[in-house]
């Protein structure tokens, strides 16, 4: 069994390959929950505690309600924080999400109210003796880096992300051009994707040596017009065009 | 397909159905699909599928072909996702998966009391024997109180309101009861620890107050609560040894899935465990604590209790309409 990657097998035949988050962006993802949560119930607390200094009358007569209405919702945000958000957020919290991780069954699927609950009544067990200590500890060292909670409920922590909202940006804004070849379209879109993230020398250097292919594949009379050292925006914009078949 | 062999226009004939099916996901993933996005759905999860498969072929590694995969994971999540309860499935659960397990577990819950009340008799006798002991199961506030001939729990409420009270009670409650089944990961041993110590400080604790000659206002004190408060630990003690049966003695290929089935299975108790501990707060808030009510009232609030109890795992609570 990876300790990597779980693998789904579909009904149709083709797999999906997830990868499996580690005990570093677990941590790093409750330790953002439990700051959330905390900073939630005691801001509730604060406003509460102001609520009650301004109407003395409430306070004085009563109590019960004065307490109810400032323990018990702050109790709620910090016990029901990751159940809830979890069921609500389809297997992600605040900070799952900051951390790029979720929850999934073992088919990948989003899990079920119930592996959801279950999986955190164990916290009981995972945060003995102190600090998560055993919960972190079994995640090192089982296999797929599982709690207790995961193991009884089924569940798995994966890598998730922008990916899928990187990727649905990319499908939707791909630029193609039915006279290249699916690896030259490809690289280009790829290129544009990537453009903010690489130096500027090594882009326009890219982009100059694709639209010469382009440019050789399609032929002189179709090939994108460029210069040698144009802007960088025009650069983008030239292979744009050259990729999705467009003249300039 | 292989690289070289790519149809050209391949990727713009399809790079529209991505986008539609990608703005699609957004909206099916939000809520309940209607039948014509559902058919929708798995008509676009049939071509993805096989999109998937040639850009694997024809462009590994690229990015469209990691886009392709992520899109086609999240469409298979919504694909396959499990439907939402409906009332009929939560009536289901009370009238019947409830009472099933209940008579599932019955050996281990009869385990489970003996071991309870073998470890009360223990405690018990312990601290009848050895006075001093009674420091291991009582705090020094309550050993101070019942040296003063009173029961820690008089004039509770002039401390704290019966509300406040009620609920502190059965979230405590509920946490020592969760934690009594979940504790049985660790191969039931957990939870022979959480029910026995239960034991022995029960039982300790009524050998010291008899010592003051307090224990039949310590048993008028728990009476009305405590029945079905001790046996829905002891029910939760008894599937936490399931759980730690399921891990020593899998009855599936694997530890894992063993225990994965078995925690689905005995969850569902606490849809009835919790509900029930709550109504135990509210009468060792409101009723437990009140010295002014006597031994007659105490007793049906705890006949009544108890037979609340039997009904809801019995399941006889919810098929009164015979429709189930």
């Amino acid at each position: 069994m990876s300790t990597d990657s779980l693998i789904v097998t579909t009904p149709t035949g083709v797999d999906v390959e997830l990868a499996i988050a580690g005990p570093g962006s677990r941590a790093y993802a409750f330790i953002i929950d439990w700051h959330i949560r905390l900073l939630i119930a005691v801001t509730w607390l604060a406003g509460a505690g102001y609520f009650l200094t301004r109407s003395p009358d409430l306070a004085k007569h009563s109590p019960v309600a004065a307490g109810l209405l400032t323990g018990l919702p702050a109790a709620a945000i910090y016990f029901l924080y990751h159940p809830v958000l979890e069921m609500v957020m389809r297997g992600r919290t605040p900070g799952k999400r900051m951390a790029g991780v979720r929850i999934v069954n073992r088919q990948g699927g989003t899990p079920s109210t119930l592996a959801i609950l279950i999986r955190n009544a164990f916290r009981l067990v995972d945060c003995l003796p102190a600090l998560y200590a055993l919960g972190l500890t079994t995640t090192v060292f089982s296999a797929q880096r599982t709690r207790f909670g995961d193991l009884a409920a089924g569940t798995l922590l994966v890598r998730d992300g922008d990916t899928e909202a990187k990727a649905l940006t990319q499908l939707g804004s791909l630029a193609l051009n039915p006279a290249l070849d699916a690896g030259t379209a490809a690289l280009g879109n790829d290129l544009l994707l990537r453009w903010k993230e690489l130096q500027p020398d090594a882009r326009r250097l890219l982009a100059r040596e694709l639209l010469a292919r382009i440019a050789a594949t399609l032929g002189s009379a179709q090939a994108p017009l460029h210069e040698d050292a144009p802007d960088d925006g025009i650069l983008q914009q030239q292979l744009r065009n050259a990729l999705s078949g467009r003249s300039r | 397909m292989k690289p070289n062999t790519v149809a050209p226009s391949w990727l713009a004939q399809r790079s529209a159905i991505w986008s539609r099916l990608g703005d699609s996901l957004l909206t099916w993933r939000r809520g309940r699909l209607s039948r014509q996005d559902a058919l929708k759905a798995l008509d676009g999860y049939r071509g993805l599928a096989r999109d998937v498969a040639s850009a694997r072929q024809a462009l590994p590694g690229n990015p469209i072909t990691l886009a392709l995969e992520t899109l086609y994971a999240s469409l298979h999540a919504i694909v396959n996702r499990e439907p939402r309860h409906t009332l009929a499935s939560l009536r289901h659960l009370y009238a019947v998966e409830i009472p099933a397990t209940v008579q599932e577990l019955k050996p281990l819950i009869v385990g489970v009391w003996l071991l309870f009340a073998l470890s009360t008799a223990a405690g018990w006798w312990l601290v009848h024997t050895w006075p001093t002991l009674v420091d291991l199961v009582a705090s020094p506030d309550m050993i101070q109180h019942v040296q003063r001939g009173e029961l820690w729990t008089d004039g509770i409420l002039n401390v704290t309101p019966s509300s406040l009270l009620s609920v502190r009670i059965f979230t405590n409650n509920i946490v020592v009861t969760i934690f009594a089944c979940v504790a049985g990961v660790f191969y039931g041993l957990g939870t022979f620890y959480v029910i026995a110590n239960n034991g022995l400080m029960l039982g300790g604790v009524f050998a010291f107050t008899r010592q003051y000659g307090l224990d039949g206002d310590l048993l008028k004190f728990i009476f009305a609560h405590g029945t079905v408060e001790l046996s829905m630990i002891c029910l939760g003690g008894a599937a936490g040894v399931a759980l730690g049966e399921a891990l020593i003695r899998p009855k599936l290929a694997s530890r894992r899935d063993s225990l994965q089935q078995c925690t689905a299975r005995i969850a569902r108790l606490f849809a009835a465990l919790i509900p029930l501990l709550v109504v135990c707060g509210l009468i060792e808030g409101f009723v437990s604590p009140v010295t002014s009510i006597g031994w007659p009232v105490r007793l049906i609030i705890g006949l009544a209790n108890l037979a609340l109890m039997l009904a809801v795992l019995s399941g006889r609570f919810f098929r009164s309409g015979g429709a189930v």
